[in-house]
């Protein structure tokens, strides 16, 4: 595969590196909202939104920036830029769909303070992708963050049943089955070639 | 409940709460994003923290200055434009001392501005103290943070590949575990402390429970 493909970089994102197992990206979600499997899709959900219009934002500012030689004020446009999105959402979420907005409730604002969406910005400038190369990237790092979400929440559905002794306490535990999801991502990394 | 208007009185506790009693890693599990990512060696770990401090330090000192004049309804934006301005000096100061550095780090100089931490202490802290006040708290946090990274950069450079802060330690015979140095290491060592510290925290709660017993027989 071409390293620029749109597939690759799809793929890349989705499952090679992982955001969150890979990259640490997003962490506090995927230790906090992954207590059920339900809770856990939809807050994929919402991020994926997020990340799709915070993206093309981001790149269309860039260009403006670049245009005028401001590059330094990249940082605080884009953190801007996210927490508008993140309003917007939640807005258009309220309109055309209340249930799914009382659904996500207050995890829809914690969304701004998800590390994954400015890296997601950050990487996207830093690697200079082009439109649909942005647009790739955020679908498949939207899509590897659910993805993470969703195995996590599972695996922690089981573990309620479990009998885990009382000391190690729920984050050692949460984090011990990050690791071993991490181990597991870690096969995909030569699917890339 | 404490009267929040009331400031707190200089003490020593209003610096080491961020090392032991309030840890921001181990005791309130914030900020988790760079420290799992960047403590892959030791040198990572202090230039994170190190920066990481400063800005904690100088976003301290301006919210506590600007507590009067910044309007409590947009007071979470101002906060966020502070900070982002002196990750962006971080960033380039980083990037004029140590490219290599800057390179290693990558991304997550930027990242600094979502880190929890530091919008919890602008918001928690320095909003309702005195300017001298919210530098120490500041300053205790970082260092609290910074031991937290070395924590686990150390043991993570020592295990994955057999050296600290660069310096070989074990000769040429020693077979790194790379595993360690890789992201699932990140997860483990974390785990690994937490439970650590849970287990300390569980001996305390049983001895106080015992000398209570005791005193009442």
């Amino acid at each position: 595969m071409q390293p620029d493909s749109l597939t690759f970089i799809f793929l890349n994102a989705f499952v090679i590196n992982n955001f969150v197992l890979a990259m640490f990206l997003g962490l506090c979600p995927f230790l906090g909202v992954s207590g059920k499997i339900k809770t856990a899709a939809n807050m994929g959900l919402a991020v994926v939104f997020v990340m799709l219009v915070s993206s093309s934002s981001a790149y269309g500012i860039n260009l403006l920036l670049a245009k005028f030689k401001l590059e330094f004020l990249r940082l605080i446009c884009y953190i801007a830029v996210i927490a508008s999105a993140v309003q917007l959402v939640e807005m258009a979420i309220k309109k055309f769909s209340p249930a799914l907005f009382r659904a996500l409730g207050i995890f829809l604002p914690l969304i701004t303070t998800n590390c994954a969406i400015l890296g997601l910005a950050l990487f996207q400038t830093n690697r200079e992708y082009n439109f649909p190369q942005s647009l790739a990237f955020s679908v498949g790092a939207g899509a590897g963050f659910t993805l993470a979400l969703v195995l996590m929440a599972g695996l922690r559905e089981k573990l309620e049943l479990a009998d885990v002794p009382d000391v190690v306490t729920s984050a050692a535990l949460a984090l011990t089955l990050g690791g071993l999801l991490s181990l597991a991502f870690m096969g995909f990394a030569g699917l890339g070639g | 409940m404490k009267d929040p208007r009331i400031p707190d009185p200089l003490s020593w506790s209003v610096f080491t709460q961020g090392i032991w009693r309030d840890n921001p890693v181990f005791v309130m599990l914030l900020g988790l994003c760079p420290l799992l990512a960047v403590t892959n060696t030791a040198m990572n770990a202090l230039a994170m923290g190190l920066a990481t401090t400063f800005v904690l330090v100088c976003s301290g000192t301006l919210v506590s200055l600007l507590q009067r004049v910044i309007p409590k309804q947009v007071r979470i934006a101002a906060y966020i434009i502070i900070i982002a301005t002196f990750v962006t000096i971080v960033d380039y100061a980083i990037q004029a001392i140590s490219l290599d550095l800057h390179k290693a780090l990558g991304a997550f100089i930027q990242l600094i501005v979502v880190n929890c931490v530091i919008l919890g202490r602008a918001e928690a802290y320095a909003s309702k103290n005195p300017v001298v006040n919210a530098i120490v708290n500041a300053f205790g946090m970082g260092v609290g943070f910074t031991l937290a990274l070395l924590s686990l950069g150390i043991v993570r450079e020592i295990i994955g590949s057999g050296s600290l802060f660069g310096i070989d330690l074990f000769g040429a015979q020693f077979q790194p575990w790379a595993v360690f140095v890789l992201p699932p290491g990140g997860f483990f060592v974390l785990a690994f402390w937490l439970f650590v510290f849970s287990l300390m925290r569980k001996r305390k709660e049983t001895r106080a429970k015992q000398e209570e017993v005791a005193r009442a027989a």
